[in-house]
């Protein structure tokens, strides 16, 4: 018996064993499923799950012991004052986001491309910065700039103007300028890298024959870099978009869960409030699945418009 | 060059998501833990208790009270870690681990306006009818209503939170007023324009954006948001014409400012107040705590005085905030966790604790004119002696406060819209915005 068993241990070498192991994960057919399978099952547990559930949970009443389904109820009271100022705030918000995370990273990278600027290196770095701080540090700094003391450093640049101190945090307007702020100085710095990595990728040979055919730098701008750009430009005002409608941090920096008057309210915001700090959590759903219906009609209506569902010509 | 961006387009949005994933991480689940104390660590054969609170200061009782006891129970011993996080993380996490099922401490404090969201549903504490009825005629019985529910009580409060009127005598004294003159809302506001004429100071502040102001006022005139009924009452004459009254404080006499930072509980105001900004300021007797841990140089003189009267007779105090501790129902031992809180907060000794260690006014009233109470801590030293003496005469003039399920929203109303738009934003009538706030919270307020 003993024997019998070990005979084919000694004959097969050990190699030969890993081989089939080695074999079956190096077969075509098998190792692309084990690469992906990490991505597929964070995938399935952390995103589709919880997404399906919302879903769910935005038709029920969630008590402990007692969830039950109430139908539309939970999209019926979305239509309320509160939830409006939210969407409000937050479309102002992506909008004033898009256009200065755009154009003002673009512009810059254009700069620190030229082979006329100095210390490229040091202002690269220094734009790139704030991107690696906690928003919540970076709020606290400037919730101190821009307190409402007429010591607070906004206040008192306003006052060498000859200008009235300003209630920064207790007015819409400014509230908004705030949120913009924060935002903006945190992630210039990294649209500024992916425009850069584009520009270094356009061919001199265009620029060449560019000015062969006399082109001065604004319409080497316009006819060249701009539209070699064009790829990027569609990706930063979509990731720009994406995080604006999704934006929390930027607010609850400055007012945390509650802003006077609703100013710095945004939906994420409003989730918040609802689903978690008034145990509401069926109706906090509800909002989310509103504001993911919002994303993609916004996204989808803003890529068809850059012409990205087109074919590469 | 397609595949080039299509490439920088994955790993960019690979990262984004991945940063993220992070950030959400430290700032939303917890992780931040601002401390823990560990008690009873060497104890043989000793059972784990957790206790999460979201004020330090509540640590400090908790641990005396795990070591006398131990002490006096060597066969049943506890080792108990409380742990200390911020007050929304605090809040939020414990009702996503009481509707989940798992992840509760064994004791939690929770905090009045949030307690509401604990009573919905399936109610996942244990109630604490055992250890409160031997006891209950020696409390505050409002004061347990508060975090009752259908006769069960599940909440063990931590003070009566009887609403006084600090004032700074020195500023008093310069503007030549002598504040036990002061006995009724004219004679306060009377008091207030001499102030303001005579010294730098302003008279008091009001909160724009927290209830600390419009709320006590409310119930020392016998109103609430609800009535004993859960309906809503906010918009009713007495809210409106106190709302104005606060607003004339304001804008009308002059006699106020809108809180610096806001609220009493913000940087803002402590660096005001330290420094003479105000001449008063109405809160409850539990906000000693703040004085003396921020604003120390008012120490020796402040002045602790009953609030000044509506009409002759009427209250001249209101019970405000509150805490109450609870015992989850994911405790495994919950019968032990049960007779520690009582050990901890329904003895005579755990309420003169709460009075020496934490500066409340402790609910149980027999324990008020005990000699403990009268023994040197470090309040004694900031006030005054007799401030005792003041809270004893005034100790029956509480209403009850009516807590129902839409207290949350409604409090979300009075912070941001009703004080901003009536005080500041000066948007609103205090009749329009009192109207407007109530017939949010009668539409959508909670679905029963």
């Amino acid at each position: 018996m003993n024997s019998s068993l070990s005979t084919p241990s000694q004959q097969i070498p050990p190699e030969k064993k890993g081989n089939k192991f080695t074999s079956f994960f190096n077969s075509k057919k098998v190792a692309p499923y084990v690469f992906v399978v990490p991505f597929i099952l964070s995938f399935l547990i952390l995103y589709l799950y919880p997404f399906v559930y919302a879903i769910i949970m935005s038709f029920q009443q969630v008590l402990p012991g007692q969830t039950e389904f109430i139908g539309l109820q939970n999209y019926e009271r979305l239509m309320n004052p509160t939830f409006y100022r939210a969407v409000f705030n937050t479309t102002i918000y992506v909008i004033c986001t898009v256009i200065i995370l755009v154009v003002v990273p673009l512009l810059l990278a254009v700069l620190l491309n030229s082979r006329l600027t100095k210390l490229k290196i040091l202002f690269r770095t220094a734009f790139f910065m704030p991107a690696l701080t906690s928003v919540i540090v970076a709020g606290v700094i400037f919730n101190m700039i821009f307190s409402e003391s007429d010591s607070a450093a906004a206040n008192q640049v306003l006052a060498w103007i000859g200008l009235d101190s300003v209630d920064w945090q207790y007015n819409a307007v400014t509230g908004m300028f705030l949120m913009v702020a924060l935002a903006s100085w945190r992630w210039i710095g990294v649209n500024i890298m992916y425009f850069l990595a584009a520009l270094q990728n356009i061919s001199d040979d265009l620029y060449e024959a560019a000015d062969i055919d006399g082109a001065n730098a604004f319409q080497k701008f316009y006819y060249v870099t701009l539209p070699a750009l064009k790829p990027i430009v569609i990706f930063v005002s979509t990731i720009t978009i994406i995080n604006g409608f999704r934006m929390f941090e930027e607010s609850f920096v400055f007012w945390e869960t509650s802003s006077p008057g609703n100013i710095g309210l945004t939906v994420v915001g409003y989730i918040y409030q609802a689903g978690i700090q008034q145990n509401d959590m069926g109706f906090g759903a509800a909002i989310g699945v509103f504001l993911m219906i919002i994303i993609l009609v916004v996204s989808l209506i803003q890529l068809k418009f850059f012409g990205a569902f087109k074919k590469d010509e | 060059m397609k595949r080039f961006y299509l490439l920088l387009f994955s790993s960019a949005a690979a990262f984004t998501l991945s940063a993220c994933g992070g950030s959400e991480e430290t700032e939303g689940d917890g992780g931040d833990l601002e401390e823990e104390v560990v008690v009873g660590e060497e104890e043989d054969d000793a059972t784990d208790l957790t206790f999460w609170t979201f004020e330090g200061l509540h640590t400090a009782l908790f641990e005396e009270a795990a070591e006398s006891w131990n002490e006096e129970n060597p066969d049943d011993p506890i080792t108990l870690t409380a742990e200390v996080y911020p007050f929304d993380q605090m809040h939020n996490n414990l009702l996503l681990s009481l509707q989940s099922g798992s992840g509760a401490p064994d004791l939690a404090d929770i905090e009045i306006s949030q307690f509401a969201n604990y009573l919905e549903g399936d109610i996942q504490l244990e109630d604490m009818n055992d250890q409160v009825e031997p006891v209950i005629d020696d409390m505050v019985e409002e004061r347990l209503d508060i975090y009752a529910e259908d006769g069960n009580y599940y909440g063990i409060p931590s003070h009566v939170g009887l609403t006084v009127m600090f004032y700074n005598e020195e500023i008093m004294d310069e503007a030549g007023v002598d504040i036990d003159s002061i006995e009724t809302w004219d004679d306060y506001i009377e008091a207030g324009e001499q102030v303001v004429s005579e010294t730098d100071a302003t008279m008091t502040t009001v909160e724009g954006d927290e209830h600390f102001t419009f709320w006590p006022l409310i119930s020392q005139r016998g109103s609430d948001y609800f009535d004993e009924d859960g309906n809503v009452i906010l918009d009713n004459d007495v809210n409106v014409e106190t709302l104005q009254f606060i607003y004339d404080l304001v804008h009308e006499h002059e006699i106020a400012e809108i809180t610096p930072g806001g609220n009493h509980h913000s940087e803002d105001y402590y660096g005001f107040m330290n420094d003479g900004g105000a001449a008063s300021l109405m809160m409850p007797i539990w906000y000693m705590g703040p004085f003396v841990d921020h604003m120390e140089d008012l120490a020796g003189k402040m002045e602790i005085r009953p609030l000044p009267v509506w009409e002759e007779g009427g209250n001249r105090t209101a019970g405000m905030g509150g805490t109450g501790t609870v015992v989850t129902n994911q405790s495994e031992d919950p019968e032990l966790a049960k007779e520690f809180l009582a050990h901890a907060k329904l003895s005579q000794e755990g309420n003169i604790n709460l009075w020496r260690i934490m500066g409340f006014d402790p609910p149980r009233h027999d324990v008020w004119e005990m000699d403990e109470m009268r023994e040197e801590n470090e309040y004694y030293d900031y006030f005054h002696d007799d401030l005792f003496d003041y809270l004893l005469e005034i100790q029956d003039e509480v209403e009850d406060i009516n807590i129902t399920p839409d207290i949350p929203d409604m409090q979300n109303e009075i912070h941001t819209n009703v004080m901003h738009n009536v005080l500041r934003g000066e948007t609103h009538t205090p009749e329009e915005a009192l109207e407007e706030a109530a017939e949010t919270i009668r539409q959508g307020g909670a679905a029963q």
